[in-house]
């Protein structure tokens, strides 16, 4: 299936979810509404005719001056061999949303990365914990507003230019 | 031996001291030769030699810089082992800790008061030999889970259990196995079992039956087993257990427990060759000469033994470790009822044939040489396949 | 005993009190591929849980990516998975000429591809060589490093670089394939061929080996999609998936090559030995790549004219590339600046790390090391 048939698919069963579609990018994705996210994907993932079985990726994208951050899901059908990217705009005060981890399990550790380096809270995750950075780490350091502690457990972070 | 004290004795030379002094006094002078003057330099040349064997089966070079072809690498590691700091842990069970690799050492050095190097050279010629054996390797077992309790350490517990379990259990197997030949024989002496055969191989008791012939394999991966060789190198697997009991040693004690490695890998060879090999017995009549018969001898002895040794580093650069379970399931499942099967086939076959069977040694030799002979043509064929002048280039 | 007859909970009776070991498994430790930590909770040899704790190979390559530029970071690519870099610069190519409308000269492409190959070789061969290392066997490794030290010269001829190569540029590769090179791969490839059998003699099917192989860890076709396992690990299965095949980049339509998957040969479908199987067949596969890419190599330009300071227009490019640990995803967010404003990079070693966890349980402590191994998890990967 096309990305704008699955959009079709999409919008005839959840139209309340889903803010806008996009056809005319590199990659047409479908913009949804972060609190029904888990219905979407739902959706995707069981209906025979779409049966997105695979999350290939998953990420996070700050934007500092849109004031947003935006989650990414790049969804896979192994079955059917198509593809559609899932977009959903979260606040960058609170940011927020359910957690798609019971259906893909490779959720699992995306979500945690996301959570780690841009600090959105997926809730109904059962392992929420930082995935890279230590678990004492302060802040975000993927969001473009981070600035990078001067010093980590009385280590300093910065250090003399090796140009002078 | 004991002729020999009394001969010094009778000429005189210790003036009028006590029989009673002489005794200890010249077995003590005696064992300290064989251990410093003997055993020493015997393991740091099958550290090199493993390793050069090891080096060239896996198509590298090996160690070979001190000394010509390396041959003192040895020295030089155990050099720079006694220089290093000995490093106690802090939570380590300080006695213990320190006390565990000389159990070890011990464990492999005081078989070497059985294990004969010629019809003249043996520290003691017990009447229980084998026995003796089977209970003095046992003690490293103890030397292992005492390291691996003592380092306070996850890993070396771990090893230290592996070990216990393993060793424990193998001594069964090892022991039926050896039964047969103690059968054969009526004796425990180690010099009763060589004197028992010929030099001959079909007067050897590896070929006197084919319950003896499949006793000694069965006797060989035990003894692999307890002392700690691929595959059974469970206790220090490196790749699961960092060095299992040996994780938190250094220094001269981590040497020490190469020395028992090493060393008891020389024992298992020994055994074997007293065992089934027929020891140090070689051709009698072509010389007169005591001195030039026990080097004959000797040499003899060495090469039967060195032929195991070789064989457990060719199996250790071949095959890969097995898994705990594992280990026990061959062990209880299969070792041990083919040694109560060994056993009492041998029984049997000592029942029908009383004198042994006249026939079936030639043909298990024949058997043995043709097995050999279609083995060698096969590496033959391997080798003419690879680059031999990449294997036999001595200077490299 | 099989391994069947463990059960998660272990049996015992009422009696002495026992407890939990947790063990700390690296970050130093000698099988774990790289800073790895595993947190282990065992009875006795039996594993409860093994939790993996990443994060001590994190080099923030992503957050770099905002600071360089889209040319400046290719070097930084070759670091994401070090063991097969080649892989990882075309990913990041491909990025970045999908995101700005970009077209690669065709022999390029065919450089990319010999590279990449070589590249899978050189991979594969540390992969299983380490395996059988981590199993206990020592010799089977030598003979695989000394094939990819001949892997390693032939990529050093092409690049000058042996681990990190920053070969390839955005348009097409950094330098031509240098004269006489076709004749030198054709003959590294005809002695290695052979010996991918021989390998197979030595260890393969070697008795022990396949006892602590099979029926470890299976993974079933359902399970490893779930988990977005990918490339051997996938295929290890018995499910049929080539990102080169079935969704082609590059010059693989015009390619001949088998798919190699798992067949349950010793045991169960998908365990660890149809893991380290699919690698072997790999192998194979990939020589026979080489040898048609260097028979098919047409003349021509290697590079695209490409702006000294790229400048893709605003939006988002996702590409999927086959490298050697499977499916990697690149997702570069453009803003119309020269610097990317978003990198990221979801690796083959990622998502297979996220299943030792549920894999792990009721394994011993010995098949967790098949079971990393069998994965072939490289650390950087896995953190980037």
């Amino acid at each position: 299936m096309s990305p704008t048939e699955i959009h079709q698919r999409l919008q005839d069963q959840h139209t309340d979810a889903i803010t806008s579609f996009e056809a005319a990018p590199l990659d047409p994705f479908v913009l949804v509404k972060p609190d029904s996210i888990v219905e979407v994907c739902r959706f995707l993932h069981d209906d025979p005719d779409l049966a997105f079985d695979c999350l290939t990726n998953m990420s996070g994208v700050d934007f500092l001056k849109e004031d947003y951050i935006q989650v990414v899901l790049h969804l896979y059908s192994y079955t059917h061999r198509h593809a559609i990217v899932i977009k959903a705009d979260v606040s960058r005060e609170e940011p927020s949303m359910p957690s798609v981890e019971a259906i893909w399990k490779a959720a699992n550790w995306l979500e945690r990365e996301i959570y780690d380096l841009l600090g959105v809270v997926f809730t109904g995750h059962p392992d929420l914990r930082r995935l890279l950075m230590p678990e004492d780490w302060i802040g975000h350091p993927l969001r473009k507003d981070f600035v990078e502690p001067e010093e980590y457990h009385g280590i300093s972070t910065r250090r003399e230019s090796l140009l002078k | 031996m004991q002729s020999f004290i009394d001969g010094l004795i009778a000429s005189g030379v210790f003036g009028g001291l006590p029989a009673e002094a002489i005794y200890p006094a010249m077995m003590f002078l005696f064992a300290s030769i064989v251990v410093f003057g003997f055993v020493l330099p015997l393991v740091t040349i099958t550290i090199w030699l493993e390793r050069r064997v090891w080096s060239r089966i896996q198509s590298r070079v090996g160690p070979n810089r001190v000394g010509p072809q390396g041959v003192l690498q040895g020295l030089a590691d155990g050099v720079k082992n006694i220089l290093k700091e000995d490093v106690v842990p802090d939570a380590a069970d300080r006695p213990l800790f320190v006390f565990a690799p000389y159990l070890l050492v011990w464990g492999f050095l005081a078989t070497f008061v059985v294990i004969p190097f010629s019809s003249a050279l043996v520290i003691a010629d017990l009447n229980v030999g084998i026995l003796y054996i089977v209970a003095i390797v046992a003690l490293s077992a103890v030397g292992v889970l005492m390291a691996g309790w003592a380092s306070n350490n996850k890993w070396s517990l771990l090893g230290g259990i592996r070990s216990a379990a393993q060793v424990v259990s193998y001594e069964i197997p090892a022991g039926l196995a050896l039964l047969p030949v103690v059968l054969l024989t009526g004796t425990l002496s180690t010099q009763g079992i060589i004197q028992a055969q010929g030099w001959a191989p079909w007067d050897w008791f590896l070929f006197h039956s084919p319950f003896t012939f499949i006793a000694a394999f069965a006797f060989y991966i035990s003894a692999l087993a307890e002392t700690n060789r691929t595959p059974f190198d469970i206790p220090e697997a490196e790749s699961e257990l960092v060095a299992g009991f040996a994780t938190e040693y250094s220094g001269f004690r981590f040497a020490l427990f190469f020395l028992a490695e090493w060393g008891s890998l020389y024992v298992t060879g020994a055994i074997m060759a007293v065992l089934f090999l027929g020891g140090w017995q070689i051709p009698t009549g072509w010389t007169n000469n005591t001195v030039v018969l026990n080097i004959a001898q000797l040499t003899v002895f060495f090469l039967k033994a060195y032929f195991w040794v070789f064989l457990a580093m060719w199996i250790r650069a071949t095959l890969p470790r097995i898994r705990v379970d594992q280990m026990m399931s061959l062990c209880w499942k299969y070792l041990v009822p083919l040694g109560f099967v060994n056993l009492v086939g041998t029984a049997v076959w000592m029942v029908i044939w009383p004198e042994g069977n006249t026939f079936v040694p030639y043909l298990m030799v024949v058997g043995t040489l043709a097995l050999l002979v279609i083995f060698f043509r096969r590496v033959l064929y391997h080798l003419r396949r690879a680059k031999p002048e990449l294997y036999f280039n001595p200077a490299i | 005993m099989s391994l069947a007859g463990y059960e998660f909970e272990v049996q015992r009776d009422d009696g002495l009190a026992t407890e939990e070991m947790t063990l700390n498994m690296g970050p130093q430790h000698p099988s774990t591929h790289g800073v790895l930590r595993f947190v282990v909770k065992a009875d006795g040899e039996i594993m409860r849980t093994a939790l993996p704790d990443i994060g001590y190979l994190h080099r923030s390559i992503e957050k770099i990516s905002e600071k360089v530029g889209y040319h400046g970071f290719m070097p930084y690519t070759d670091r994401v998975d070090y063991v097969s870099a080649m892989q990882c610069n075309q990913g990041w190519a491909m990025v970045c000429e999908r995101a700005a409308g970009i077209e690669v000269p065709r022999r390029g492409e065919f450089c990319r591809v010999i590279a990449c190959e070589l590249g899978r070789i050189a991979s594969h061969l540390l992969s299983v060589g380490t395996m059988v290392m981590d199993i206990g066997g020592m010799t089977p490794f030598t003979h695989a490093i000394r094939e990819r030290e001949k892997v390693n010269n032939l990529l050093e001829d092409l690049c000058g670089a042996r681990l990190t190569f920053n070969y390839m540029r955005i348009g097409g590769v950094a330098w031509d394939l240098p004269p006489g090179y076709t004749e030198q791969v054709t003959a590294f490839l005809d002695q290695f061929e052979p010996l991918i059998d021989e390998y197979n003699d030595l260890i393969s099917y070697n008795k022990i080996y396949v006892e602590r192989l099979a029926n470890v860890a299976a993974v079933s076709k359902e399970e490893a999609i779930n988990y977005n396992l990918v490339g051997p690990n996938l295929r290890g299965c018995g499910f049929q998936y080539d990102v080169r095949r079935d969704e082609p980049y590059s010059i693989y339509p015009e390619l001949d090559f088998e798919v190699p998957v798992g067949t349950g040969e010793v045991g169960t479908l998908g365990d660890c030995f149809d893991r380290y199987m699919v690698r072997i067949k790999e192998l194979k596969e990939s020589c026979k790549i080489v040898r048609q890419c260097l028979e098919m190599i047409p003349d021509g330009p290697v590079l695209a004219r490409v702006a000294k300071k790229l400048k893709p227009p605003v939006g988002d490019a996702h590409v999927r590339v086959e490298a050697s640990r499977g499916d990697m995803g690149w997702y570069v967010v453009s803003d119309g600046s020269e610097f990317p404003y978003r990198t990221k990079i979801r690796t083959g070693s990622f998502s297979a790390m996220s299943i030792v966890d549920k894999l792990s349980r009721g394994l011993m402590i010995a098949d967790l090391i098949a079971l990393i191994a069998s994965l072939d998890v490289v650390a950087p990967e896995v953190d980037r």
